[in-house]
């Protein structure tokens, strides 16, 4: 046997150590090359093999064996070109000559911090166990006591609040004979009615054009053909300047975040506003990477997104993790609440969005003795991002279900759940059920849920998910060209074709929630808070939830 | 399903008559218990009417217990009807110790305060009795506590139960009795689940299922209000959303109908005082109901009214003669309880109807939610 030291490939790793191991079939393959062209890690490469064949060329059959020198497809070792499994290759391959297989005994976790840097990546958990919104069933069905609802047929109204409702010992009614009036023109706060689930934030920047427009396209769509009042929100880095000064802003949730990115172009551009945004979401904190600003890698820094931000082109953009100026909630958040809604004539529901934790009681407490504060959005740890670290993304953040829980069932104990809208987010439609998510998060007391990592994997086709599949939001290259702000890449995707997915994603959604309400028998206001509907199996999950155990 | 019967009269009638109405009414096993409430007393209550009477079951020693609070309290007694319980109760009547219905004298501290302040004590007291009775496990249930109103619960075949009280011997008259003809069959049997549910002088009771009760019950207990306990029956937050939207927000009656089955938006426009009820849609989202439910029910004035969820609708039907008017669950029962009436002028509500008949029954009002206009059916 050889000394370990005269092994010369000792130092590298071997495909066994690499997450994915790419399956080339030599019969199949033509050599087109298409696959090393598409790849956008460079994991495989043309390469040159030495191969015994056994000919026969003569007229009659003499089998002799020959040493050729042949060209093929290589997968290379390096762990910075590693496959990340996105199946690219396989996607554009005309013989299904290749496919890459995720390696389960892979060494990636350890090899993966090359030069003392630690991994980062897109994409969500790398968890794909059973999250507990996927474990709750609906189980109160209406069964003779009282008739279940067609939902085919019965009217329903699947829509929800955004914005602050008055408690009704607050409204400005008086009686008037026989009748209530409204009493005067005292300041009401804005409200909006939209559907329960929106799109959360994710920024031009973050986004390639193409779906940033195939997005909000979908949205308006909704809105104005399909009268599903889907609202999206812009993430941090705000919007392209149109679109600031369109009929359509009114879909829109704009973002304010810790780097002010594309504020300046927003206040601009507020004197040409043709309408009101839907509402300003402040974002405290982010349920993927909690404690951690935005970040948009130099790579994707290109003129036209440093323009809409207001900064220099390929530079890293970096957010700081909280907001400068946050000193105290009861005061800096207050301000900063008072001044976004100032800016819009108070007109515009103002509200934060904080990461799931477990101090979130504390943030709602204090918000709900603010009166100007429109709703609260937590995003819980199963969160999606275009750049983190890896350690945030798996290791920080706390499960939406039971911080949701914890905070209605904090407002049901001081009588403002129908005061305070709460917004849950985070992993909602991680293993594709969205409705179903959606509705038992609703149930547990959400006014609605947004969906992220969902709308892209639905409507563009994101090769994502919790066993690190691609997740090279961050890089630039992304193979899709969802996340990336390279023409040739974002060219892949036809902005119309993913309207058209965002519509029947939500069309689809609200057929589902009616399917779930109408054997619950309600179909006249959205079931906040009946969590009489939802059980689960698991004892500590029901008694932490405060819902039934049902097995 | 529950059989509802409730009569308004300008004369003073005996509930036996809506027990009878219940028994035409019955099918099947629903007719597992009764649940009565009088208002506007005649026979010896008649001059009594503003001294508040306590209506509770008890058992010997909480008896005596709830006599002991009374008197600590201040109350004195001004008189007291106990039933003739009759020696030989039908086989599926439940027997207790005691029933007790008895009007008693405000104390001194009380006596020349405002309305108000009386009815917030009136609650207080009857809070703090069901607490007692409830710390040593149902030595005393106490079901209303108010001026002019008596109530009388029991497990048993209503008709059963009418006998067993005496009520078809001695009678309390009154002119609106409330009868409800089940226990709640769906849970365990309690009598705190058995409709009429009474709070400060309104009382509801209801036909169906409420599926959209635990998200009104949390809304209703969060309110900070004593009164909002109980919770037995998915029934009980339609007497407490009356309470709360005429004794709390100061809603004129026919609005009730708005709180629990508002509008769609569209729908508001034809209505003068949209701007109100757009407000009030948000800010009251919680209280809103999805059926299938009838709910009959009292307003303090006696004033009562019949009103359907906006989409199932459950049976229930309006109608009698000037003086007489039924609010019943099945035109069979209205049959009984008033059977020479003009049956063209029967009304069953609908989806936007919310039907009132006032004291002294002359008329029937059905109020249009849609448009806010009102249809005046005047009785023969
Ligand atoms: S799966 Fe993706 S990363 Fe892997 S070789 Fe194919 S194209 Fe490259
Ligand atoms: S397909 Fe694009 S967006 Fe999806 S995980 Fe890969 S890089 Fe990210």
């Amino acid at each position: 046997m050889e000394s370990v030291g005269r092994l010369d490939h000792n130092h590298q790793l071997s495909l066994n150590d690499l997450p994915y191991i790419v399956r080339w079939e030599d019969p199949r393959c033509t050599r087109c090359g298409r696959c090393t062209a598409v790849c956008p890690v460079r994991a495989i490469e043309p390469g040159v093999f030495e191969k015994r064949l056994v000919e026969s060329t003569g007229p009659i059959p003499l089998p002799t064996t020959v040493r050729k020198v042949v060209s093929g497809v290589r997968q290379v070792t390096d762990i910075r070109r590693r496959c990340i499994g996105c199946a690219t290759c396989r996607l554009v391959c005309p013989n299904d000559a290749i496919r890459p297989e995720f390696n389960p005994a892979n060494k990636f976790n350890w090899h993966i911090n090359q030069e003392g840097e630690p991994y980062k990546r897109g994409g969500r958990r790398n968890d794909p166990g059973v999250s507990t919104l996927d474990q709750l069933k609906f189980t109160r069905i209406s069964m003779l006591t009282d008739p279940a609802l067609d939902a085919g047929r019965h009217e329903f109204r699947v829509r929800t609040y955004l914005g602050r409702n008055l408690p009704p010992e607050q409204l400005p009614l008086r009686v008037e004979g026989d009748s209530l009036v409204k009493d005067g023109t005292p300041f009401i706060p804005p409200v909006r009615e939209i559907f329960p689930i929106r799109i959360g934030g994710m920024s031009v920047g973050a986004l390639s054009p193409h779906m940033w427009e195939g997005l909000a396209m979908g949205v308006a769509y909704l809105n104005e053909v399909e009268r599903i009042p889907v609202v999206m929100c812009t993430g941090e880095g705000g919007m392209p300047p149109r679109l600031l000064k369109s009929p359509f802003l009114k879909y829109f949730i704009l973002q304010i975040a810790s780097g002010y990115f594309g504020w300046d172009e927003i206040i601009h551009a507020v004197p040409e506003m043709q309408c009101d945004p839907a509402a300003i979401e402040i974002k405290y904190g982010q349920g993927a990477k909690p404690g951690d600003g935005g970040l948009l890698m130099a790579a994707k820094v290109l003129k036209h997104i440093a323009r809409i931000r207001g900064v220099p082109e390929y530079v890293d953009l970096a957010s700081p993790p909280t907001h400068q100026t946050k000193y105290s909630i009861e005061e800096a958040v207050a301000k900063m609440i008072t001044s976004m809604s100032m800016l819009f004539g108070f007109r515009v529901p103002v509200y934060p969005k904080i990461s799931g934790t477990k101090t979130a009681l504390a943030v709602l407490n204090n918000l709900a003795r603010n009166p100007f504060a429109a709703a609260l959005t937590i995003d819980g740890e199963d969160g999606g991002t275009g750049a983190a670290y890896t350690v945030s993304l798996d290791k920080m953040g706390h499960p939406i279900a039971s911080n949701l829980r914890e905070c209605y069932l904090n407002l049901v104990k001081i009588g403002k759940q129908n005061e305070l809208p709460l917004f849950a987010a985070g992993g909602v439609g991680k293993s594709g059920n969205l409705a179903a998510n959606a509705a038992a998060l609703i149930m547990l007391g959400a006014s609605g849920a947004d969906c992220g990592k969902y709308i892209m994997q639905a409507a563009a086709g994101c090769l994502g998910d919790e066993r690190n599949r691609c997740n090279i939001c961050n890089t630039g290259k992304c193979p899709r060209g969802i996340t990336t702000q390279d023409p040739k890449l974002y060219r892949r995707l036809d902005p119309d074709k993913v309207a058209e997915r965002v519509v029947d994603v939500f069309v689809a959604a609200d057929k589902e929630l009616r399917k779930i309400f109408a054997p619950m028998g309600r179909s006249t206001e959205l079931p906040i808070g009946m969590s009489d509907g939802l059980s689960v199996a698991d004892k500590a999950v029901a008694d932490r939830l405060q819902i039934a155990y049902a097995c | 399903m529950c059989r509802l019967a409730a009569i308004i009269s300008n004369e003073y009638f005996s509930p036996m008559e809506n027990i009878l109405a219940l028994e035409t009414m019955k099918e099947g096993h629903d007719g597992s218990g009764l649940g009565l409430i009088l208002r506007d007393l005649g026979g010896e209550f008649e001059d009594l009417k503003e001294f508040p009477v306590l209506s509770a079951i008890t058992t010997e020693k909480g008896f005596y217990d709830l006599d002991q609070f009374m008197v600590s309290r201040g109350f004195r007694t001004k008189h007291m009807w106990e039933p003739e319980l009759s020696p030989n109760p039908g086989p599926t009547v439940e027997r207790h110790d005691r029933y007790i219905v008895k009007a008693f004298e405000y104390p001194d501290h009380i006596r020349d305060k405002p309305f108000e302040e009386k009815a917030e004590f009136l609650l207080r007291t009857r809070l703090e009795i069901r607490a007692m009775g409830e710390r040593d496990g149902g030595s005393i249930r106490v079901f209303s506590f108010w001026p002019d109103v008596v109530t009388l619960k029991a497990v048993g075949d209503p008709l059963e139960v009418g006998e067993f009280f005496g009520l078809d011997k001695k009678p309390i008259p009154a002119r609106v009795v409330f009868a409800q003809g089940r226990q709640n069959t769906n849970y365990a049997i309690n009598l705190y689940a058995c409709h009429p549910f009474f709070i400060q002088g309104v009382f509801t009771m209801t036909n169906g299922e409420n599926t959209a009760f635990v998200p009104i019950r949390e809304y209703l207990t969060s309110r900070g209000e004593p009164g909002y306990v109980g919770y037995n029956s998915d029934s009980e937050v339609f007497a407490h959303i009356l309470h709360f939207m005429r004794y709390r927000l100061g809603y004129p009656l026919p609005y009730y109908k708005d709180v629990i089955t508002p509008l769609k938006d569209e729908e508001m426009e034809g209505r003068p005082d949209a701007d109100a009820l757009r407000l009030m849609k948000r800010s009251l989202r919680m209280l809103t109901i999805d059926g299938p439910n009838c709910v009959i029910g009292c307003d303090r004035d006696g004033t009562v009214f019949m009103v359907q969820d906006a989409k199932k609708l459950r049976p229930g039907v309006v109608g009698g003669v000037r003086g007489r008017v039924g609010l019943m669950s099945e035109v069979c029962g209205l049959t009984a309880a008033v059977p020479d009436r003009d049956t063209e002028k029967d009304v069953f509500p609908m989806k936007y109807d919310f039907v009132a008949v006032r004291p002294g029954a002359e008329e029937i009002e059905t109020w249009n939610q849609l448009d806010g206009s009102t249809t005046t059916i005047s009785l023969a």
